[in-house]
């Protein structure tokens, strides 16, 4: 199998990959243990645990860029985890490219976005709370894409799902917030679910979970044998509860509740992104299977339309935001399941997707900062003037987004489109077509965004008075915006993110046989995106926006506010059948499985009750009785011997 | 036969001495009743029977140092042996705790939780003055003494006619003693009479069983019968009946079905700390002339008998932990809940090997005096009218008397076969042995009595602690030191067999030899 | 093979018989004249006491009495074999013999301390 299987022993620099964990977990246990003595330093302590681990990142990135590429894959082992007789467990670690480029998002994001929240959250009674689960996060985040095994996976899968339930709920005292977190965990738990399965599977045919082992023998299972079939989708299953893909989009727009800064970490350029890693982690798996690619493909195509669609619909500012993430991941999703010839692509998108998007959340943030919270865009309208740097980092993750040409986007969605077109025969081209056309869409409804709250009259409400943010919030919005303009160059740049993560997840598609030449593509695709822009800006441009909703709207505008009645399509497909599911499972539950055991235990009480009455309390009836039961042994023993 | 034809018995008093000690202690007894003053009586009792039963320990240990290698004394009538040295040692520390029990009289406001006299016709108006007197009939204690030495003797019997006078030596003062609780007379009379009417008819099939086996074997001697059923061509009808007779009057001691009928009854009836000696010693006792019966006498047959212990077994835990879920009365369910355990010891002896018979030997022990220390405590529930022994009077005991109640529950939880306690792990010494010996159906039956009869336990305790206490419910009485003793002793050994049960463990397997 | 035991096994039939023809033929043979000293309890040919008819019981002594009397007539009946085998069982036979009756002394001075022995 691939070289990339063999890991190198962690040594030297790299005997301190189990710190990138400590620090922030270090920081999360002292916030949350802490108690009210932690106020005042806390938020700053979680800020510096999340650099550190950056910082320690940055080191063994380095070191990493310092060996050869085959050999940049290292284990670390923690310890026996599970040591079962006949089945063991070790925790360890595996710091490989791949993993890399996440403790970098991870870490680096991470650290601007605490900074960020310092001064976001600075006025709230529970910020220590608030950063103690945001190291948490962190930490669990890390144990997701450090781990090497499946099961060490799940522990960061199921951690960073709690603390993306606390996060979203972190404002409880809202109903709606509540709501939220509950509808994400849920969700999340049918995702979880499949994961859950398909590790199981893993080593119920394998008897491992380890990468190593897994991966490096899923092959003897042969190329689209069923069971690697069924581990795939099962994979695709927790993936899309993670990454809010379609079936299990829903819940990523409610997960707006959140903090702002929340939304932009989590909701945006890591965790929901993990659906993302599992796949291109797993490439083995899905290399072998190419009814599971198909149906990653399908997922991703589906859900990059709808979550443009939805987009387009929306005046919360956040749920475009993260409708858009919906759609982006959707571009991510098409990528990797590809298979080979895009996994760095979709990485790269992932990555260029985690600065331009983290900006414009925390410009997003920004705004509501200044706005006293309002998230209706109806409401903004000119801000361009009072919010000049959140105006401008917002514009480069704007650019960065529809793909404008040397931003970011334009290096990582357009290779998309474009692995899209070549992958060939009918579901190339229709796979091709839908990223195109949602790239369109993206360039309309980003536009809108922009101009609905950047430009044009002020709509404001009359107790609004939008000011810019203070420094310790702009500061990481113009680093990332930095990221969103460059980060596509930089990563592409003498094909450097592909080499770097070739061993992993194998070689790219070199410069072959495309469908449509990249020039001519490349060019198609700025015109679908400019018409998209021209289109928004006729509708919002130059015309005035209303600041309420009009109503009379077609009926693909009603569905799109419906959220393509994602909702509906749930509740009637899933939480009205689940319901009745749930309804029916505690009716067999009460009657049946309660009922059997209730009815055993009135059986047995029951037939206790009537044997109680040979307790007669007569001496003659106890006699016979011993009587009959000496005849009786004397019978079996008579008997027995005959027999 | 001319006189000259009989020839001197010899018998080695030493390995006597534990049965010696304790009926020499019992005669004492007797003459303290015949010359002490009545008002002394009682504290001087105590102090003999105390003396007797220590004596009796100092003695099995001595014989179980000096005795490496098991013999058979006095004629062969009586074997010395590790099951026997280890039985008797169990009973001899049951005999303590009960004698400490037997002894309290602080409980009821008026002492004692012996009536009186026990003559007196209950409901006269001689028993209500009786009642509220502060004697007892403290004939209790020699009586109590013999039929320990009974129990001491019953499974050291090597000789069928020794161990039917030994059964009758334990069986007649517990027809006595169960006859005696001070309130309720005519439930204790009625225990008592059932009783003796059912255990006189026990007897009567195990003497019959006796002369079956004479007739078989031309002896009653249990190594004689072991010879004559490994000889081919024995008249197999006479041993099989004997048998069959044989293990009724044995059954019926240790309260396997289809001859239980009798144990709610004497069990509710008798007064609570007799009920503890009878659960405890008996059942013991019993168990171990069963085993010597079985493993020694009967031991080239046992592919003929074992079917029938199988079935004996399934219907013993089934009858006591089915039976037990209806009951509302803190005794019936103890009675109910020592049958099903009798199942429970039986699949041990089942298991037919030295591992189920050091198992049986250490659940011996262990249920022992986990029962009796549930029924001390049930002697402390009281209310005006005596022992509240009504499961609904015992509702919210655990707010009123955590420390009690949570004893109790650990009583309980060993009774389950819940781990950390004694219980489990005897049920799993016992169970694992009869896998071993693969009777694996027969576990599975026990796993099953165990889950039922975990029920009704588990359920007491949720009663005695998440629920309100009855308005008008019992007070829990404040004992002596012997009541808390024998509580300490029952308890320490519950918990400590649970967590360490090691020694024990190893003890038992050194003993689980029989001579023959 | 179970040879020996059919003249008892017959033994039993014939006292069950015995029982049975004697009950049912007394009833079918025998002449019915009733008079008042026939339905009359019997007791010894003395007169029946009101006493004893209304409390259904013999007062408790009666049986005091013959429990003691066959305490010490199955003594007497252990005294005799040693006795006669004194000769050869020697010392260990006195000794046993001496535990036993001291036993059975210890339960006589029981009886007569309790005044199981006084008739009042």
């Amino acid at each position: 199998m691939k070289p990339a299987l063999a890991y190198a022993a962690a040594d030297g620099t790299f005997a301190a990959t189990w710190l990138l964990l400590a620090f922030p977990a270090v920081g999360a246990a002292i916030l949350l243990l802490g108690g009210r003595r932690a106020n005042r330093w806390g938020p700053v302590l979680a800020c510096l645990a999340a650099g550190a681990a950056f910082v320690l990142g940055l080191v063994l990135f380095a070191a990493m860029l310092g060996r050869a590429g085959d050999d940049r894959a290292i284990s670390q082992h923690l310890f026996s985890w599970i040591p079962v007789n006949g089945f063991q467990v070790d925790a360890g670690l595996l710091l490989d490219p791949l993993s890399m480029c996440f403790v970098l998002l991870v870490t680096g994001v991470g650290t601007l976005i605490h900074i960020y929240a310092l001064g976001y959250m600075a006025h709230d009674p529970n910020r220590r709370r608030f950063f103690g689960y945001l190291n948490l996060f962190v930490v669990a985040m890390l144990l997701l894409v450090l781990g090497n095994n499946f099961l060490a996976l799940y522990v960061g899968w199921e951690g960073v799902g709690l603390a993306s339930y606390l996060l979203i709920g972190f404002w409880s005292a809202r109903p709606s917030a509540a709501t939220a977190a509950k509808k994400a965990f849920i969700v999340n738990r049918v995702g979880d679910v499949g994961l859950s399965i398909a590790i199981m599977l893993m080593f119920a045919t394998l008897g491992t979970t380890s990468y190593a082992g897994v991966l490096g023998g899923i092959g003897a299972l042969g190329a689209n044998s069923g069971t690697v079939t069924a581990i795939a989708l099962l994979l695709l299953l927790g993936a899309c509860g993670k990454s809010a893909q379609f079936p299990l989009q829903s819940w990523l727009l409610d997960a707006m509740e959140g903090p702002t800064p929340v939304s932009a970490l989590i909701h945006a350029a890591t965790m929901v992104t993990a659906g993302v890693y599992l796949i291109a982690r797993s490439a083995p798996i899905f290399n072998l299977t190419s009814d599971g690619r198909l149906l990653v493909t399908i997922v991703g195509a589906v859900t990059l339309a709808i979550g443009a669609i939805i987009g387009c619909a929306y005046d919360d500012i956040k749920k475009v935001l993260a409708s858009s993430t919906m759609s982006q991941i959707g571009y991510m999703f098409l990528a990797v399941g590809l298979g080979p010839a895009a996994y760095a692509i979709g990485i790269l998108h992932l990555l260029t997707h985690g600065f331009f998007k983290a900006t414009m959340f925390l410009g997003a943030g920004s705004v509501m900062h200044g706005m006293n919270d309002t998230v209706d865009m109806r409401r903004y309208g000119g801000l361009r003037t009072v919010m000049p740097i959140t105006f401008w980092t917002f514009a480069m993750g704007y650019l960065a987004i529809i793909g404008f040409p040397g931003w970011a986007g334009f290096f990582s969605k357009d290779k998309i489109i474009e692995a899209a077109f070549d992958k060939g025969g009918t579901s190339g081209w229709v796979l091709g077509t839908v990223a195109l056309i949602g790239a369109g869409v993206t360039a309309f409804y980003m536009t809108r965004l922009m101009i609905m709250t950047f430009f044009g009259e002020r709509r404001w409400d009359p107790d609004a008075h939008p000011h810019e943010s203070p420094a310790v919030m702009t500061g990481p919005m113009i680093v990332l915006a930095l990221g969103s303009v460059i980060s596509g160059f930089a990563l592409t740049f003498g094909g450097g993110l592909q080499q770097f993560l070739e061993p992993v997840v194998g070689r790219s598609a070199e410069e072959g046989i495309h469908t449509i030449s990249p020039t001519v593509l490349t060019l198609i695709t700025l015109l679908v995106v400019a018409g998209g822009a021209a289109a928004a800006y006729r509708q919002y441009g130059t015309q005035a926006v209303p600041r309420t909703a009009p109503q009379a709207v077609s009926p693909v505008t009603v569905a799109a506010r419906r959220n393509l009645y994602g909702d509906a399509v749930n509740e009637s497909l899933l939480m009205r059948p689940g319901q009745y599911l749930t309804r029916a499972l505690v009716f067999v539950d009460g009657r049946g499985v309660d009922g059997v055991v209730n009815g055993l235990a009135a059986g047995i009480g029951g037939s206790s009750g009537r044997l109680r009455h040979a307790q007669t309390g007569f001496v003659r009836s106890y006699a016979l009785s011993m009587f009959g039961g000496a005849a009786l042994v004397l019978a079996v023993l008579l008997l027995g011997r005959l027999g | 036969m001319t006189p000259t034809d009989i020839p001197a018995p010899s018998i080695a008093y030493g390995p006597l001495w534990p049965m010696i000690a304790v009926f020499l202690a019992a005669a004492i007894g007797v003459l303290v009743e015949a010359f002490v003053p009545a008002r002394r009586r009682r504290p001087v009792h105590l102090v003999v029977a105390l003396a007797g039963l220590t004596g009796g320990l100092v003695a099995v240990a001595l014989v179980a140092r000096n005795h490496h290698h098991p013999t058979l004394i006095a004629e062969r009538a009586v074997a010395v042996d590790g099951p026997t040295l280890f039985i008797q040692g169990t009973l001899l520390l049951l005999g303590i705790a009960a004698v400490l029990l037997l002894g309290e009289r602080s409980l009821d406001s008026t002492g004692g939780t012996f009536v009186a006299a026990a003559a007196v016709v209950p409901g006269s108006r001689g028993e209500r003055q009786l009642t509220a007197s502060s004697t007892m009939q403290t004939e209790v204690f020699p009586l109590a003494m013999f039929a320990l030495g009974g129990m001491l003797l019953f499974p050291a019997s090597n000789n069928l006619l020794l161990m039917f006078v030994a059964l009758e030596i334990l069986s007649l003062p517990l027809y006595l003693l169960a006859g005696l609780a001070r309130r309720r007379r005519l439930l204790s009379q009625e225990a008592a009479v059932k009783y003796f009417l059912l255990g006189a008819f026990s007897s009567a099939f195990f003497l019959y069983g006796i002369a079956m086996l004479y007739g078989y074997a031309g002896s009653v001697d249990l190594g004689a019968i072991f010879t004559a059923t490994g000889t081919v061509g024995s008249n197999d009808t006479l041993l099989y009946l004997g048998i069959a007779l044989l293990s009724v009057g044995l059954l019926f001691k240790i309260g396997a079905a289809p001859f239980q009928n009798w144990t709610p009854d004497v069990y509710q009836g008798s007064p609570t700390p007799v009920t503890a000696l009878m659960a405890s010693g008996t059942k013991v006792a019993a168990f171990g002339a069963l085993l010597r019966v079985f493993y020694v006498a009967f031991g080239p047959v046992r592919w003929d008998w074992r079917p029938l212990m199988w079935g004996v077994a399934i219907l013993t835990m089934g009858v006591g932990a089915v039976l037990a879920i209806t009951q509302t009365d803190v005794k019936r369910m103890l009675a109910y809940s020592s049958i099903a355990h009798a199942g429970f010891i039986l699949t041990g002896v089942v298991a037919l090997n030295r591992s189920g018979l050091s198992g049986s030997l250490f659940y011996l022990l262990a249920y022992g005096f986990s029962t009796l220390g549930a029924f001390a405590i049930v002697t402390l529930v009281r209310d005006a009218d005596g022992e509240a022994t009504h499961l609904s009077q015992w509702r919210g005991l655990g707010r009123r008397s955590p420390a009690l109640a949570g004893i109790f529950a650990l009583f309980l939880l060993a009774f389950a076969g819940i781990p950390l306690t004694s219980g489990f792990t005897s049920k799993f010494a016992v169970f694992s042995a009869a896998i071993s010996s693969g009777a694996t159906g027969l576990v599975v039956v026990g796993l099953i009595a165990s889950a039922v009869a975990a029920f009704f336990y588990v359920r007491v305790i949720v009663l005695m602690f998440f629920e309100a206490p009855a308005p008008d419910g019992p007070t829990i009485a404040v004992p002596s030191v012997l009541t808390y003793g024998a509580i300490a002793l029952a308890f320490a050994v519950t918990v400590v067999l649970g967590v360490i049960p090691g020694p024990l463990f190893t003890l038992a397997d050194k003993a689980a030899l029989f001579v023959r | 093979m179970l040879r020996p035991y059919i003249p008892i096994l017959f033994l039993g039939i014939l006292g069950a018989a015995l029982a049975v023809v004697s009950v049912l033929g007394g009833g079918f043979i025998g002449p019915k004249r009733y008079n008042r000293a026939k339905l009359d309890a019997y007791e010894c040919g003395i007169e029946p006491t009101e006493q004893a008819v209304s409390a259904a019981r013999f007062p408790v002594k009666f049986y005091l009495t013959a429990m003691l009397f066959i305490v010490f007539d199955i003594e007497i009946i252990f005294l005799y074999p040693w006795a006669v085998a004194f000769g050869r069982l020697g010392l260990f036979g006195l000794v046993e013999m001496v535990a036993f009756l001291a036993t059975v002394f210890v339960a006589y001075a029981y009886v007569w301390r309790r005044g199981g022995l006084d008739w009042n």
